[in-house]
């Protein structure tokens, strides 16, 4: 049965979900709010990660994994339809530690991750500096030993989400720019969203507008609890290959170019960049790899994450307003392949299944 | 790629002299590297790290990294963004470079 569904927001996350619904054979407009949007989709770091995610949730930490795995043939699928490289690599990801009590705190963290998980679940290992030698030959001396998981790998986001668009194109999608959603109310069956371009109707609505699911959930009886946490990037000159793996402080794109990042910050909605933050992005990231000291910075810039709050994503369809779905999640990149081919299936077939029940908002209501 | 016919329109200031790839090029005082070379002809600056296709300049005002060059011995230089100077050796850039000690 195909039904026409409005997706408001065309970040990784919208565009993914919008993109795995045209392939159900859904009928699908995307309402995006524009160019002066809050949008963290273009303002992120890379990275396709498992090790850590889900400490205090293991069906995050599965869910994770499971898209980890999908992401090859989901890039494969998006640079067939779009012919969008999305410079997708997995040669697994290294957590650099600096410190003893940061090692053996990694290691009660794996460990943990392991009990809850099982091995083929997570599988991080803990290597000392000399195992770290040898796989990254660069690091510097205050590197103490590293956490490394093989299900790791890195992207480039901005050609993730090009690609999509173009997939979504082809299959047949529509994407209207400047249509910022204002309501969202019951037409019949279905719903009427308001926006500055006109009045779109749909059988189902997908809130995939970042920080705007906060404003638009009410509207449905959904209340999105999220907030903003500001993360700043570094981008080098482009240099000869010399990391091997992304890393959780640097990642060498596969054009050369190296990216610092990994600072987190409570400045509301802010995203302006700060002389603070680079300058400890940058001594850090010398003490991982000092010859780094050498390169020079082209471009910097801030973005705003969505984390709901503690952390974990929120999937849910709103009880009073049937149809009507809230997706959310901090690592949009990671999880892009799940949200296209293991969530937008469930959507198009009308309701989440059960064992997405634990990432429902209603965790955090305490009645 | 070279341009058959450049064309320079404003001819005033003193001469200056440089070498692209062991070519002499003369430029005018206040000229930026990449325009004394675009008014020389020459547009092939760097090779794509990626492609290896040519690339040259695009913004000429520094914010695409197109331009890049080698400039006495210094690897990634905006040439866009590099004034010219008396006696600079200039080369083009292939693939990308290694910046600082090798790992
Ligand atoms: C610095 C930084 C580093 C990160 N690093 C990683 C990483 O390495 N790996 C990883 O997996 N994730 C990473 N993330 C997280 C990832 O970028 C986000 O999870 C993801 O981009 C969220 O996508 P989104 O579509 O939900 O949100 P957004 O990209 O914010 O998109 C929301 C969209 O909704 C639209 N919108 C808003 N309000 C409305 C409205 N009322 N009507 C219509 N449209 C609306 C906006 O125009 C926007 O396009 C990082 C984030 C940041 C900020
Ligand atoms: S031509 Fe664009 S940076 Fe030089």
């Amino acid at each position: 049965m195909s039904a026409h569904v409005i997706v408001i927001g065309g970040g990784l996350v919208g565009s993914a979900v919008a993109f795995g619904l045209l392939g159900e054979g859904q009928d699908v407009t995307i309402l995006d709010e524009g160019d002066i949007a809050l949008r963290a989709s273009r303002g992120n770091f890379g990275l396709v990660w498992v090790q850590s995610k889900g400490d205090g949730m293991p069906e995050y930490a599965q869910w994770t994994r499971r898209s980890a795995d999908l992401w090859s043939g989901f890039a494969e699928e998006l640079a067939d339809e779009s012919g969008v490289e999305t410079g997708y690599a997995k040669p697994g990801g290294m957590h650099l530690l600096l410190s003893e009590e940061a090692l053996e705190a990694r290691r009660d963290l794996n460990n943990r991750m392991h009990n809850v998980n099982g091995a083929a679940g997570y599988g991080a290992e803990i290597l000392d500096r000399k195992a770290l030698l040898e796989v990254l030959p660069g690091i510097g001396p205050d590197v103490v030993g590293g956490s490394y998981s093989p299900h790791d790998g890195h992207t480039n986001p901005l050609r993730t989400l090009r690609g999509l668009h173009g997939a979504i194109a082809r299959r047949g999608g529509r994407y209207i720019s400047g249509a910022g959603a204002q309501s969202i109310t019951r037409d019949g069956e279905g719903y009427a969203v308001e926006t500055p371009k006109g009045t779109f109707r749909g059988d189902r609505v997908v809130l995939a507008a970042g920080h705007g699911n906060k404003w638009l959930g009410p509207d449905v009886g959904l209340d999105i609890p999220l907030r903003p946490q500001k993360g700043q990037i570094l981008v080098s000159e482009r240099t000869a290959p010399f990391l091997p793996m992304p890393t959780h402080v640097v990642r060498q794109t596969d054009e050369g170019s190296v990216m610092f990042g990994d600072s987190h910050e409570d400045t509301g909605y802010g995203d302006t960049s700060s002389t603070d933050v680079i300058r400890d992005l940058s001594a850090n990231a010398i003490r991982c790899f000092p010859h780094l000291a050498s390169l020079r910075i082209v471009r910097s810039w801030g973005a705003v994450r969505v984390l709901s709050t503690d952390g974990f994503p929120i999937y849910q369809e709103s009880e009073s307003h049937p149809g009507v779905f809230s997706v959310n999640c901090h690592s949009g990149v990671t999880l892009a392949a799940a949200h296209a081919l293991e969530l937008a299936p469930m959507i198009a077939a009308g309701a989440l299944s059960p064992e997405l029940g634990v990432f429902s908002a209603k965790r955090f209501s305490h009645d | 790629m070279t341009d058959p016919s450049p064309r320079r329109l404003d001819e005033s200031g003193a001469p200056v002299r440089f070498e692209f790839e062991g070519r002499e090029i003369v430029a005018r005082e206040g000229d930026s590297v990449a325009l004394a070379l675009a008014a020389s002809g020459i547009r092939h600056l760097r090779d794509s790290v990626v492609s290896g296709d040519p690339r040259g300049m695009y913004c000429m005002m520094g914010t695409c990294f197109d331009c890049l060059v080698e400039i006495d011995g210094q690897p990634n230089r905006q040439a866009c963004m590099t004034p010219v100077s008396e006696g600079l050796n200039v080369r083009i850039q292939r693939g990308a470079p290694v910046v600082g000690e090798s790992a």
